[in-house]
């Protein structure tokens, strides 16, 4: 058995949410090489090599790989799944985007978003917004899985000494190419990586009353995150939101202020250890998850926590 | 140029789903049943394309038993030309849909693909993609904006940091993220005009499709509940809860 994990990066650093893909190659056993496929990246690879768990750093460094296209990225893993018996990646919009393309090249039914390893062929994983969680057995010769960041624990980053080995196979379909990134810029730290977020719904009532959380967050050294109703209307960008189908978070503490806590919400932190609910509306079903609810008017007492937090 | 709209039927959004108690899957009796949000995004695309005069024809096209009639009807209210069905069992996996809709595509010959980016059953978000694979055509996933010039579109995508702009060729594949657009409603005159529009029924072996399981559903249980903790009184209350208590923060 074999695993090829194909790392998340930014062609500076590796994202930590690859030591959480690491993790669940370790569980599946066997040896684990590391792909990093990008674009004047050797700085990710020599990362990789300092991971305890891993064999062999692959390094493909040419400019079709720069921005992780899925056109140019999938048929290189194809090429280099051969040698492996599974193929793992981040559930991160880069992995949801290449590898089900890579497994419909490969005629395998890829598995999304596991949260549990349960054998070297079956896994859990949830549907229906993690209402139910499903146990699914691959039949297929080579397993193409997507792993859930929160699923698992990260390997350590340190204790490995690991060779890069150079690939040299340049893939380019040329029917694609990149035009501009427009990435959010923060201070914080990263909302899927954060020990502490503090989100906003659309009881937050405008972007600019945001300011509140932000001065929350800044003094518990939290990130912020938004409800898909805080997003739709426009208070705040889509990189925010928190929920089925935008990021999924479990922080040691979340923070829900204004939130009612719709289904698809809940989904997306629920798996928080601590939770606060901070709204006005008793009834709101956020209090049904939350470990320690206020019922309160948020622009009376965020301040006021914040306040008491500094004291 | 025409359109292609690939669309799903699943349980309503609204609906709080039960699991079933014999690990099987989820209770679906009498369940409220919908297009999933997302293919009805990519629909309200088509249509924008065509009021645009971009796209000529829109034609929504789903897999699955007689029931996902419903669903296609809807479609045709909200103002797709015609519909076509491939009959075949209600739960394929992503892999046998895709293949099945490359069939579909090779007969249309459509310069635009629409997927939802994930059904909110599954949750799988791989159709899209892998019928970019299995028909060698560029994909513009989770996009918010679409700009169409000619032989070339650019797509703006939701990625993790933020909004990444791609350009791509056409004839293409779309996966619509949220905030794309903002679906129309059916109106009582196109609900009436859509019952004469047509239907057309396909089959696997019309297409020359096999469809074989690749994996196997071992067990649905229920995830772990958690359950309501205390409402405290005030701000001092909750902090001291948050310190002493739950000791999360110092």
């Amino acid at each position: 058995m074999s695993t090829l994990v194909v790392a998340d990066h930014d062609n500076e650093v590796l994202k930590p949410v690859t030591l959480s893909t690491l993790a669940a190659a370790s569980e599946i056993g066997g040896d684990i090489d590391v792909l990093v496929a990008g674009y004047d990246c050797r700085s990710v690879a020599e990362e990789a090599t300092s991971i305890g768990s891993v064999t062999r750093v692959l390094l493909a460094d040419c400019e079709a790989y720069e921005h992780s296209l899925a056109e140019n990225v999938a048929p290189l893993v194809v090429e280099l799944s051969e040698a492996y018996t599974h193929v793992l990646t981040a559930h991160t919009t880069t992995g949801k985007n290449f590898l089900p393309r890579v497994a419909a090249m490969l005629d395998v039914q890829m598995i999304s978003d596991i949260i549990g390893v349960e054998s070297d062929d079956t896994f859990k994983r949830p549907i229906y917004a993690g209402n139910a969680i499903a146990t699914v057995k691959s039949n297929d010769p080579k397993k193409v899985i997507s792993v859930r960041g929160t699923g698992f624990d990260p390997v350590l980053a340190t204790g490995g000494s690991a060779e890069i080995e150079a690939v040299s196979n340049i893939h380019n379909a040329e029917m694609s190419e990149h035009v501009r990134d427009e990435l959010a810029k923060s201070e914080r730290p990263e909302l899927t990586a954060a020990g502490i977020v503090v989100s906003g719904g659309r009881g937050m009532g405008s972007g600019d009353n945001f300011a509140i959380l932000d001065e929350l967050a800044d003094l518990l050294g939290a990130a912020v995150g938004a409800s898909r109703a805080a997003v739709d209307a426009g208070f705040v960008p889509n990189d925010m939101q928190v929920g089925q189908t935008g990021k999924i978070v479990a922080p040691e503490l979340y923070i829900a202020i204004g939130i009612s806590g719709a289904i698809q919400h809940l989904a997306g932190m629920k798996d928080s250890k601590v939770i606060v609910a901070i709204n006005k509306d008793g009834d709101a079903p956020i209090f049904q998850v939350a470990d320690y609810g206020l019922v309160a008017d948020l622009f009376q007492a965020v301040p006021e926590l914040t306040g008491a937090l500094k004291a | 140029m025409k359109v292609l709209c690939a669309i799903k039927r699943v349980v309503d959004a609204n609906v709080n789903v039960v699991v079933k108690n014999d690990g099987t899957g989820v209770d679906l009796t009498n369940v409220k049943m919908a297009v999933n949000p997302f293919c009805e995004i990519g629909i309200e695309q088509g249509l924008r394309l065509q009021e645009a005069g971009i796209a000529s024809e829109v034609v929504a096209v789903t897999v699955g038993s007689e029931k996902v009639q419903e669903q296609i009807r809807v479609c045709m209210a909200l103002g797709a030309d015609r519909g076509i069905i491939v009959e075949a069992e209600d739960d394929l996996e992503p892999l046998s849909i895709a293949k099945l809709l490359k069939g579909v595509y090779e007969r249309e010959g459509p310069q635009i693909v629409i997927f939802g980016k994930q059904s909110i059953d599954g949750d799988n978000g791989q159709t899209g993609q892998m019928f970019a694979a299995l028909t060698g055509l560029p994909q513009g996933t989770f996009a918010s904006d679409l700009s169409i010039n000619g032989e070339s579109a650019e797509v703006t995508r939701e990625v993790d940091g933020g909004l990444q702009t791609v350009k791509i060729s056409v004839p293409m594949v779309l996966t619509t993220d949220l905030r794309l657009n903002t679906p129309r409603f059916a109106t009582l005159p196109n609900i009436m005009k859509s019952r004469r529009k047509p239907i057309e029924t396909l089959t696997p072996d019309s297409l020359g499709v096999s469809v074989e399981r690749h994996t196997e559903v071992l067990d649905v249980g229920r995830p772990p509940e958690r359950k309501a903790g205390v409402k405290v009184d005030s701000v001092d209350e909750l902090v001291d809860k948050l310190r002493n208590e739950a000791k999360v923060i110092s």
